[in-house]
């Protein structure tokens, strides 16, 4: 078991598995994947204490490519699958591999439940507004009017809108990232798995085949830094193609402030355990094409320390064993009231 | 006043009242006290969907039958010899069960104008001919409850809740019971109130001393001790029942049980029996959804646990796909259907078992499950037990039938010791074992091995999709494909190795009508198999506990008699499959009225059928 094998040291390699990655040429998910098989040698865990689930979609044929335990399971149930091995053994390192369809719509209940319930587990939400495996139907965050095989005309759907809806559900860490990004990607990664709870992590992902350029407009050199704001905790809110712009608070309003202006000083500045202001944050969500947008922000939003489902869960069996000793198996079939047929 | 004692040996009574009258409570008292005098029992609690329908409505009426004797109880009885009423509406939905000549207990305050309108009363059944042909014994029981607590500070509201406890302190008296049994239940029950501790106890004596000094009747009966054989009872529900299986299961396979469910009637009792076992590693987990609560098994089943999960048929309908997928994976785990009237919503609180082809057939694919049953309530026990165990050591999904009826009836137990109970061997894979380890290789009856997250070597990956023969691997050839479906299929078969063969449960080995039974019909069928013997009829009954695979010799069985009847609480799903297996004219016997047949009624039938030449 676990505890008996030598210490040995892995290298991102050691997660690869023997198949044949099946992905579109030129899809995000491959540096998804490239990402997740570096930071794992940094856990500080053996590779049989780790599993990754899924649940169906392009994203969830992740386990298979991992060197690790793993699940490929049904659509939306990844998220319930996990709870129930996270409260079975506490103390395994478990990932939640979905996509924006398998998450948010046929699996949101389960995902808003399980990020209440707290499990010390991460997500990774591969968001590509769009749903790839079924060939082009449009998804959950697809945004309005977008025209798809189901929607010739436009959709009609207004999106969600994944990290408030997690911090609605009271989210105890929410980190938004992209898949052209590496190091960026990386760097959430590893703070989302050293996050005791529920991290979740939205990663923007691109589907070259039935949403190529989704996100173009917060990856592409020429608008990058117009459009994306990185959160850098302590540090002020600044943006802008040469860094000259900045976010400041009018009251409860966050508003696009010129450095030329505004001392950097009088900015907000970034607090990821300020719960009011993650969720301000989280409403940084214009359609980048609408004058007067607010830039779209990457980095963890918010994180905080609540106790784990399956913690408490331990401290209630030790509880009761403490409470009513070992449970004896003949005096529970036996029960208070006994008698004897001579 | 002296009253006579008479001796009985048995007596079926019917307590009815409104749904918020503690009928269900006082039923269950009375039960409880005449286990302990050793009597053999079986109860049928009946009641609405309602928590607190309308009151005095004849929909609101709520329901406790039980049979109690000194000789053998296979049922709660067909019609009762006392019906204790406490209003008009109780009063008329029972009585059609009530003997000629039994006796009615009626609390005459429940029969006022507005009752009598509510029951759809014309004329006051008390004052017309409707009593009789029944012996009567009138209490008005609000008066006499307030009464009794006089001196307390309680609200009349409050008086009036211990009204039940009047009504069986009387009953003590009548069949010569002490009061202690329910004084401790009350006493624990109210444990922070004291004031109702002694309300409840003073009503409840109230009611005894009335019996004592009441000229309405004249007789006492006495119902002695049943010759059970030799050993410790207690009396059991059958939910309770099932989750004492269920504990007792992960103890012998020396595994930790895991219990995944969403609250559903009639199958929440076994959580909350579950939740009150924490000490013995038990972890419970009321999910969101039905589908929540299935994957969550998976998953602990996957970590290594023994992952259970019960629902009743829309619930279980809502975890077909994840059932499907465990029989993908090849995990053991238990799904549990305590079986209500359907479809859809149905009838929650109601009994049927039409739930057989659903777990049969009620997955998308070939995905073959075996399924167990129970055939009362403290049967539940022992099936329960079984059924884990196929689950843990051929590694698959496992059906258990139960239905609302044992779910919710009691009866006597003579319950096992720990060290009687056969261990059972979980299919750990051997880590000593070198090599590369495939995850889908399999032993003589096609079983794999199962590896848990943590070990060393073992890693590997496994779902929903079509698995390469040995190696688990996705696979879409065609070759492998039709492969492994024969290969799933042949794997629960060959779980009829591991169970015994069926055996006749009653009545002759070959002859002219086989009764051909499962689950919650065992006792009236075996009751109405014994009266036709003492008519001559040439009967025998099989009842089956596995339903899949069948018990191999049942096709020789069938082949004794001239005729086989299939009595369900459906319309016709068991005798479908034997036509189908057997190809013999297998004749059903339906009732689909959300209550148990009679015994009456399958005498009936299998008198009709033997005299057909």
């Amino acid at each position: 078991m676990s505890e008996l094998a030598e210490e040995v040291v892995l290298s991102p390699k050691d997660f690869a598995t023997d198949q044949d990655v099946r992905w579109c040429p030129g899809c995000g998910d491959y540096s998804i994947l490239k990402q997740v098989q570096s930071i794992m040698p940094e856990l500080g865990r053996n590779k049989e204490d780790i599993v990754f689930i899924s649940g169906i979609g392009c994203s969830s044929r992740f386990p298979y490519y991992m060197d690790t335990f793993g699940m490929h399971s049904i659509h939306g149930r990844a998220t319930a699958i996990a709870s129930g091995l996270k409260i079975s053994r506490p103390e395994l390192s478990v990932w939640v591999v979905t996509g924006d369809g398998d998450a948010l719509s046929i699996g949101g209940n389960h995902l808003i439940h399980m990020i209440r319930r707290n499990f010390d587990l991460n997500v990774l939400l591969f968001n590509n507004e769009i749903y790839g495996l079924t060939k082009g139907q449009y998804s959950p965050t697809s945004r309005e009017g977008k025209v798809t095989k189901s929607t010739p005309i436009g959709s009609l759907d207004h999106p969600f809108n994944p990290l408030k809806l997690c911090l609605g559900a009271d989210s105890t860490f929410i980190a938004r990232t992209m898949d052209r990004d590496p190091k960026h990607q990386r760097e959430i990664l590893l703070k989302g798995s050293q996050h005791v709870g529920t991290s979740m992590i939205e990663i923007y992902q691109n589907c070259n085949v039935f949403n190529d350029g989704a996100f173009e407009v917060f990856t592409d050199k020429g608008s990058k830094k117009e459009e994306t704001l990185f959160l850098e905790q302590g540090q002020p809110l600044i943006f802008g193609a040469e860094n000259d712009k900045g976010i400041m608070l009018e009251g409860s309003t966050p508003k696009v402030v010129s450095l030329s202006d505004v001392s950097a000083d009088d900015l907000w500045v970034h607090d990821a355990n300020d719960k009011f202001k993650a969720q301000l944050l989280t409403t940084f969500f214009d359609n980048p094409s609408v004058e007067g947008h607010l830039p779209r922000p990457f980095g963890v939003f918010y994180q905080e320390d609540r106790y784990r489902y399956e913690e408490a869960m331990e401290e209630q069996i030790q509880f009761a064993t403490e409470k009513s000793g070992k449970g004896n198996l003949d005096d529970l079939l036996r029960g208070k009231n006994v008698w004897k047929a001579e | 006043m002296t009253k006579v004692v008479e001796e009985k040996q048995e007596v079926t009574i019917v307590f009815a009242g409104d749904s918020g009258d503690g009928i269900q409570l006082t039923g269950t008292e009375f039960t409880n006290t005449n286990a302990l005098y050793g009597n053999d029992i079986s109860t049928f609690p009946n009641y609405p969907a309602e928590i607190r329908a309308p009151q005095g409505t004849l929909a609101g009426v709520s329901g406790f039958q039980l049979q109690f004797g000194s000789v053998e109880i296979s049922t709660p009885g067909d019609a009762c010899d006392v019906l204790v009423a406490m209003n008009a509406a109780a009063f008329k939905v029972n009585l059609p069960r009530l003997k000629k000549n039994g006796t009615v207990i009626l609390n005459i305050d429940g029969f006022n104008a507005r009752n009598l309108k509510l029951a759809d009363y014309d004329e006051s059944p008390l004052e017309d001919s409707t009593l009789n042909d029944y012996r009567t014994i009138e209490i008005d029981v609000t008066k006499m409850t307030r009464t009794a607590l006089e001196e307390s500070s309680l609200s009349k509201k409050e008086m009036d809740r211990s009204r039940n406890m009047f009504v069986l302190g009387f009953l003590y008296y009548m069949y010569n019971r002490t009061l202690k049994g329910t004084e401790e239940f009350i006493k624990q029950k109210f444990s922070k109130h004291p004031e109702l501790i002694e309300a409840n106890i003073n009503v409840l004596k109230a009611g005894y001393h009335f019996g004592d000094t009441s000229e309405t009747f004249t007789s006492r009966y006495n119902v002695k001790a049943a010759s059970l054989p030799k050993g410790e009872y207690r009396n059991i529900m059958g939910n309770q029942a099932t989750a004492l299986g269920l504990i007792a299961a992960a103890d012998k396979a020396k595994l930790d049980l895991f219990y995944g469910s969403y609250p559903i009637t009639p199958a929440s009792d076994i959580l909350h029996e579950l939740a009150k076992h924490k000490n013995f590693g038990v972890r419970t987990f009321q999910a969101e959804d039905e589908i929540a609560a299935i994957c969550s098994v998976i998953g602990a089943s996957f970590g290594g646990k023994l992952g259970v999960t019960a629902s009743s048929g829309p619930g279980i309908a809502l975890k077909g796909e994840a059932i499907g997928l465990g029989v993908m994976l090849e995990l053991p785990m238990l799904i549990i259907n305590v079986q209500r009237g359907g479809p859809s919503t149905g009838l929650p609180t109601k009994t049927e078992q039409a739930d057989l082809l659903q777990a049969l057939y009620g997955r998308n694919g070939e995905a073959p499950m075996p399924i167990v049953s129970a055939s009362s309530p403290s049967d539940c026990f022992s099936a329960v037990f079984e059924a884990c165990r196929i689950a843990i050591e051929h590694m698959t999904p496992v059906f258990f039938l139960s239905d609302g009826y044992i779910a919710n009836g009691s009866e006597p137990w003579s319950f096992p010791k720990g060290e009687d109970l056969k261990a059972i061997k979980p299919k750990m894979v051997d880590t000593k074992k070198g090599g590369s380890y495939l995850p889908y290789e399999r032993d003589e009856n096609l079983v794999r091995d199962w590896a848990l997250p943590g070990t060393s070597g073992f890693e590997h990956r496994i779902g929903g999709l079509e698995k390469e023969e040995n190696t688990g691997n996705v696979s879409y050839d065609p070759e492998n494909h039709q492969k492994m479906v024969k290969i799933r299929e042949e794997k629960i078969q060959k779980i009829a190795d591991s169970i015994p063969l069926q055996s006749i449960n009653n009545g002759l080995e070959s002859g002219e009508v086989l009764l051909l039974s499962w689950g919650s019909t065992y006792g009236v069928v075996k009751t109405a198999v014994k009266h036709c013997l003492k008519e001559n009829v040439k009967v025998g009954h099989a009842h089956l506990r596995y339903l899949n695979p069948f018990p191999k010799n049942l096709g020789e069985i069938i082949k004794r008699y001239d005729r086989v009847i299939v009595p369900e609480m459906n319309n016709g799903q068991l005798v479908k499959i034997i036509r189908d297996q057997f190809l013999i004219d297998a004749q059903g016997l339906n009732k689909i009225k959300g209550v148990p047949f009679s015994t009456q009624e399958i005498v009936d039938v299998i008198m009709q059928k033997s005299q057909v030449k």
